[in-house]
């Protein structure tokens, strides 16, 4: 088999394209079609955090390349393309570099931000924008549940972010890398301590949940910020929920109080309001 | 020109570990040491070897894996080579997206066949070859090829032979004369039309007096019916599409059951509500919807498809799951699947006893461990491919499910109550309409599914009734039809296509305009050679009928071009009254549509009462429960399901509040909370409930049982019993049997009572009658085994505040346990008398039909349903639960208040000290207290500071409660002197079968 390589961005020279002032939106197209599926609550999560968001299918970009051009940030979310048939992502970025490679490159050297969750780590990984691979889980089969992640890397999707937890839904997730490419990795913490789970849940090289390119400017993970946008989503609510009533506090709206993920969503919009 | 493409893994891919574990359980003579396992692309065109290669890059990650041309990989020496691929026809999803990527690729038309190959190492003989490949595949779709490791060293690859229908050219249409003796009609309802070989094409499923008024209409006509015509009304006739024997008079019932008591009540029960009444659309179209909001409706609908996954596990999951979401999008004009549920009755996956479909040994049923792993499996694919979280399930096991596994598989759906202005919920093709079908072509897979439903399972059971469901297929065509032409108002009606095919989903929308014409040669077609009936009745998977305006074809035609979903006019809806089918300018049917709708005779069922009377099991002595209690907690109905749970998708659309497993210790919840309109307070509870043990003593306290399980687990989960609707799913056995036909009467006249009673309307249901397995034991002799009845009841409520969400697990120790309800001696068929009439079993009387398989001494107080007692009981639970003092709530089921509190301490990985001395109700033995399964119970925990506002809610409420102890500081758990144990003792048990799974 041929040596993993990392990919390294060489356009940190490239005059910033910060066209966005503080009371503009940055945009996002999320990609959509052939069997992506969390188009809607990754939408619903960049614009919480202050984005407009647009999902886009894959043969609308195709039909109008020059789409790409007007948008700040491109998420890559999760889902099924093409059923995983042939290996997870790999269809899909098949398609995406047959009619899209250049649009891709042109996007990539601007000062951009590109996000790909679970299906869309693979996917960017097979398109070769990421590094590594992701292989089926330790165990042969599909997980979900929730993990803990230590933030490693330097990028501005990661700003002010240590420590996370956010769930994980995949069966194939088994990072194949390098370490020095980590923007996280699994840590044992709450959740971990709460349910007695291991910290890796497939067996990733290094414990590596997500990885950064292009300078941090691309991030691809395998757990889903975007599933984690509010209190109800985490295993752990209903234990904090007494906690909170108990203190005196109100447990009114407590559900949906804010989740971690949103602050990597969050992050992106700052990014580009700097 | 044919060739091949291997795709090769990292060595050290974790499945080569977990599939040489499963080997060496198999019994070989040799020792396999490894294995590799190849993916192998089959490309039937010309290609180059340029065009090869670049093919291979594109099917490999050159990180992790690497590709060989017509060549297998020589670096590993093997002693055998099993490659395990499809059946001609049989549904490829791997090869249909290697050949959608390839043409992306290579810019031509493509012909690509996937399998995969195991090169395996290690000492064996040809013996152990074939049992491994029979451990991997399933003959009746799947293909196996082995061969020597020397062998494939000279022609160095596996045959380059694709895997092609071929069908042999067939007279497309024939005429069946129908004046024949009685003896000769019967045989063409029971066994089919006679081809001109002289086959027959498999079950009708009409009987005689269905076939005499077939024969009466044509004779008026002064013609002889077709093919067509005739499969046509056996599709349109068959007990899984008109539901016969619900619709049927039935003793004293005129109007039947399903008139009298489901709808019955649901009417009732709506009359009553009055402008409370929530339910807008029920039991008209493809699932029932109820108000979610101002905004929107929510739809549920739960199927069965049970066998198809007889005998093909995986491929009647997977379709059983994803033909239930096109029910939410064959809704009104198209709801969005938002949440999935399943549900599985499975034999003991250790059972090994064989089971034949036909004589001499022939034709095995796949053990009961394959039937179980692949319908799980079926699920987790069609589920988690499709982005719906499956938020819902359970998995039942008993003896009696071996011959036929019972799959449950249903979906909610949301809808905007108005679309482009106009009510969703209501739909009408009007005549000059396309008659659209959208999605998946057709094949010969499929065929004769919903005849095949109606009848016992035995060895003449098609093949070809198997299909495999493919998400992709369907996610394409639901989110081209849901996310966008729903809204572009492209179409004036929808509705799946499932059991009949084009038959019944043509035929009915017609209903809407009056009539339809049909040109059968447009149907496009997975293979050539499909004869019409073929064509018009086939099942073939992932299809929707729309009606398309004239004049917006041209825009709705490029929509689904773009989205790379098929889309053909296959004929118009008419004014008429006519369904006339055409094939190359010949009619070849033309039928008035009043007949096929309306024509089939009523028969009149009669039913006839037995009373059962059961042995009472032997007690175990003194007071001392711990070691049986323990025991009781790990059987396999109250054990964990977290490995089924865990590999299902529930987070997927964000919507998750309470998981299927719940807490530190990871218990399986019974109601589950999620929010299908994110940004909405609102949530949508779910829970589903079923005993059909109890109906081994009565059908009519089963029935009662499972409403009363369901509508209590939602509310324990923060629901409302005003806000609660119902789903039923019959599953019966020997329906033509007056003793069955009673038990049913029975069960559905409880269905009545209790939804009447409690004010929970039904909303959607779905039956199916025949579930006998009819073949041969291990031994040869004949066997017949039919399934318990089995009553499914969904709950589905709405929820103002998902806020007040309850989860089941102990939350806080110095916490206070509280017991709601009466505890009365209920222990008959329940979890507990199963155990021990199964340890004390005396020889099995094969005489009483009605025997269960564990035994006679299952006792006879079967837990009977108080709705009046019980409602106080829930609505005094609602208002604590809506005053926040609820810490933790589960419903008291399956074994009894003993195995409740051990679910909320495992849970909460939390210890409890209980007594049960002082219980409401008459249980006065020790066995009674801790194990009666009694229903209209609840054991939640309260902060002790809110101790006496709770109670005083129970006491203004008229609710029986009674505090019976406190959540502990350490692990310990204890009730009384009976039970002394420890909770991480109880985590272990409860997980250790789901564990084992993994």
């Amino acid at each position: 088999m041929k040596k993993v390589t990392a990919q390294k961005s060489r356009v940190s020279s490239k005059k910033k394209t910060r066209a966005m002032k503080r009371h503009v939106k940055p945009r996002a197209m999320v990609l959509s079609g052939y069997g992506l599926n969390c188009e809607e609550e990754t939408k619903f999560a960049f614009d919480s955090a202050g984005a407009k968001a647009d999902i886009v299918h894959i043969n609308d970009i195709i039909a109008k390349p020059g789409m790409l051009s007007e948008y700040q940030i491109l998420a890559f979310p999760g889902g099924f393309s093409y059923g995983d048939d042939t290996g997870s992502g790999k269809a899909y970025a098949n398609k995406f570099k047959n009619h899209l490679k250049k649009q891709l490159d042109e996007f990539l050297a601007k000062d951009t931000l590109v996000i790909g969750i679970c299906n869309g780590f693979q996917i960017l990984t097979n398109l070769g924008v990421l590094p590594g691979a992701l292989a089926v889980n330790k165990n042969g089969r599909y997980i979900d549940r929730w993990v803990d992640l230590k933030a490693v890397g330097k990028s501005p999707w990661l700003s002010g972010i240590k420590k996370i937890s956010l769930p994980i839904a995949h069966g194939e997730g088994r990072y194949v890398g390098n370490k020095k490419d980590a923007g996280f990795v699994y840590e044992e913490g709450e959740i971990c301590k709460f349910q007695n789970l291991e910290k890796n849940p497939n067996g990733s090289m290094h414990d590596i949940a997500g990885v950064l390119g292009y300078k941090g400017r691309v991030l691809g993970m395998m757990p889903h910020p975007e599933r984690a946008m509010f209190f109800h989503q985490s295993p752990m609510w209903q234990k904090e929920k007494e906690k909170i009533k108990r203190s005196g506090k109100s447990a009114s709206k407590i559900a949906q109080k804010e989740g971690e993920g949103l602050q990597i969503f969050k992050n992106a919009v700052e990014y580009f309001k700097k | 020109m044919i060739s091949r493409i291997y795709v090769a893994q990292e060595s050290g891919d974790s499945r080569e570990k977990i599939l040489l574990k499963s080997w060496r359980e198999l019994g070989l003579s040799g020792k396999p040491s490894a294995v590799s396992i190849l993916d192998s692309y089959i490309l039937d065109s010309d290609l180059t070897k340029d065009e090869l290669d670049k093919a291979g890059r594109a099917l490999a990650n050159s990180v992790v894996e690497e590709y060989f041309v017509n060549e297998l990989p020589t670096k590993k020496k093997f002693s055998y080579c099993v490659e395990i691929g499809f059946l001609p026809g049989v549904t490829d999803n791997v090869g249909n997206s290697a050949r959608e990527t390839l043409q992306d690729l290579l810019d031509q038309d493509l012909k690509v066949y996937s399998s995969k190959a195991f090169l395996i190492s290690g000492k064996l003989g040809k013996n152990d070859a074939e049992k491994i490949a029979s451990s991997m595949y399933n003959p009746l779709i799947e293909r196996a090829y082995i061969a020597t490791g020397k062998e494939l060293a000279k022609v160095k690859t596996l045959p380059l032979k694709a895997p092609v229908v071929k069908l042999a050219e067939r007279k497309p249409v024939i005429k069946i004369s129908l004046n024949v003796p009685d003896a000769e009609l019967e045989k063409i309802g029971k066994e089919g039309i006679m081809d001109p070989d002289g086959t027959r094409r498999g079950p009708l499923a009409l009987d005689l007096e269905s076939m005499k008024t077939i024969r009466k209409y044509f004779k008026e006509l002064g013609r002889d019916p077709t093919d067509v015509e005739l499969e046509s009304l056996a599709q349109t006739w068959s007990e899984h599409c008109k539901h016969t024997i619900f619709a049927d008079p039935i003793d004293e019932i005129k109007d039947g059951l399903y008139k009298t008591y489901i709808k019955g009540a649901t009417n009732l029960i709506r009359q009553r509500k009055g402008s409370k009444d929530f339910c807008v659309s029920v039991f008209s179209d493809n699932s029932g919807a109820i108000a979610f909001d101002d905004e929107f409706l929510i739809t549920h609908k739960v199927e069965t498809h049970n066998s198809p996954s007889a005998l093909d596990p995986f491929g009647g999951a997977i379709t059983g799951i994803v033909g239930v979401n096109r029910d939410t999008m064959g809704f009104g004009l198209g709801a969005k699947p938002v949440g999935n549920v399943y549900g599985f009755c499975v034999g003991d996956p250790a059972d090994k006893r064989p089971l034949y479909r036909g004589k001499n040994k022939q034709q095995k049923m796949l053990s009961t461990k394959r039937i179980m792993d692949g319908v799980v499996k079926g699920i987790n694919v069609g589920g988690n491919c499709s982005g719906i979280p499956t938020v819902s399930g359970f998995i039942r096991y008993e003896d009696r499910y071996r011959g036929k596994p019972l799959v449950f598989a249903g979906t909610v759906g949301i809808i905007p109550r108005k679309v482009n202005g106009k009510l969703s919920h209501i739909k009408k093709a009007e005549p000059g309409d396309y008659a659209v079908m959208l999605g998946g072509r057709v094949g010969a897979d499929g065929i004769h599914g919903a005849t095949f439903s109606s009848v016992t399972m035995d060895s003449t059971s098609p093949a070809t009734a198997v299909q495999i469901g493919d998400p992709i297929t369907q996610k394409k065509m639901s989110d081209a039809l849901v996310k966008e032409a729903r809204g572009m108002n492209l179409y004036d009606s929808i509705t799946d296509n499932g059991a009949g095919g084009l038959s019944c989903s043509v035929a009915e929308m017609a209903k809407e305009s009056g009539g339809v014409k049909v040109d059968l040669e447009k149907v496009p077609l997975k293979y050539p050679g499909l004869r019409p009936w073929e064509t018009w009745i086939s099942e073939s998977q992932e299809r929707m009928t729309l009606a398309v305006p004239k004049k917006k074809w041209e825009v709705f035609r490029r929509l689904m071009e773009n989205r790379g979903v098929e889309a053909t006019i296959v004929g118009e809806f008419t004014g008429g009254n006519a369904c006339q089918v055409s094939y190359e300018g010949k009619k070849i049917m033309n039928m008035d549509m009043k007949f096929l709708h309306d024509g089939l005779p009523s028969k009149k069922l009669k039913t006839v009462r037995h009373e059962k009377k059961y042995k009472e099991p032997k007690l175990p002595a003194g007071s001392a429960r711990t070691q049986i209690f323990e025991k009781l907690f790990g059987t396999l109905n109250l054990g964990s399901f977290a490995f089924i749970s865990e590999q299902y998708d529930h987070e997927v659309q964000g919507s998750s509040v309470l998981k299927p497993v719940s807490g530190a210790g990871r218990v399986n919840t019974e109601a589950q909370v999620f929010r299908p309109v994110l940004g909405s307070p609102k949530g949508a509870v779910l829970s589903m409930a079923l005993y059909p043990f109890y109906g081994d003593i009565s059908t009519y306290h089963m029935a009662g049982a499972a409403i009363d399980s369901a509508i209590r687990s939602a509310v324990c989960a923060g629901g409302s019993l005003s806000r609660l609707a119902l789903l039923d799913n019959f599953c019966w056995c020997s329906s033509n049997e007056p003793e069955r036909l009673g038990e049913l009467k029975d069960a559905v006249k409880a269905c009545y009572d209790y939804a009447v009673g409690y004010e929970t309307p039904f909303i959607s249901g779905k039956d199916s009658m025949f579930n006998d397995f009819k073949g041969y034991d291990e031994k040869g002799n004949p066997i017949k085994i039919s399934i318990p009845p089995t009553l499914l009841i969904s709950a589905i409520g709405v929820m103002d505040d998902i806020s007040k969400t309850v989860s089941p697990e102990f939350k806080s120790a110095g916490d206070l346990i509280f017991l709601l309800g009466e505890t009365n001696d209920e222990l008959g068929a329940g979890e507990y008398y199963r155990m021990l009439a199964s340890e004390q079993k005396k020889p099995f009387r094969s005489k009483l039909k009605s025997d269960t398989e564990v035994g006679d001494a299952i006792g006879n107080n079967v837990p009977q349903v108080n709705w009046k007692t019980n409602t106080k009981t829930y609505r005094a639970l609602e208002k604590a639960i809506a005053k926040d003092l609820i810490a933790s709530a589960i419903s008291v089921s399956s074994g009894g208040l003993a195995i409740a509190l051990a679910k909320s301490a495992v849970g909460g990985m939390l210890g409890c000290n209980a007594s049960v001395e002082n219980l409401p109700g008459n249980a006065d033995t020790v066995d009674a207290k801790l194990f009666s399964e009694s229903q209209g119970r609840a054991v939640v925990s309260i902060n002790p500071k809110d101790a006496k506002r709770f109670e005083k809610i129970m006491k203004e409420n008229g609710a029986h409660f009674a505090k019976i102890g406190v959540v502990s500081k350490n692990s310990g758990f204890t009730i009384d002197k009976a039970i002394k144990t420890d909770v991480k003792k109880l985590h272990a048990i409860y997980h250790k079968f789901s564990d084992s799974q993994k």
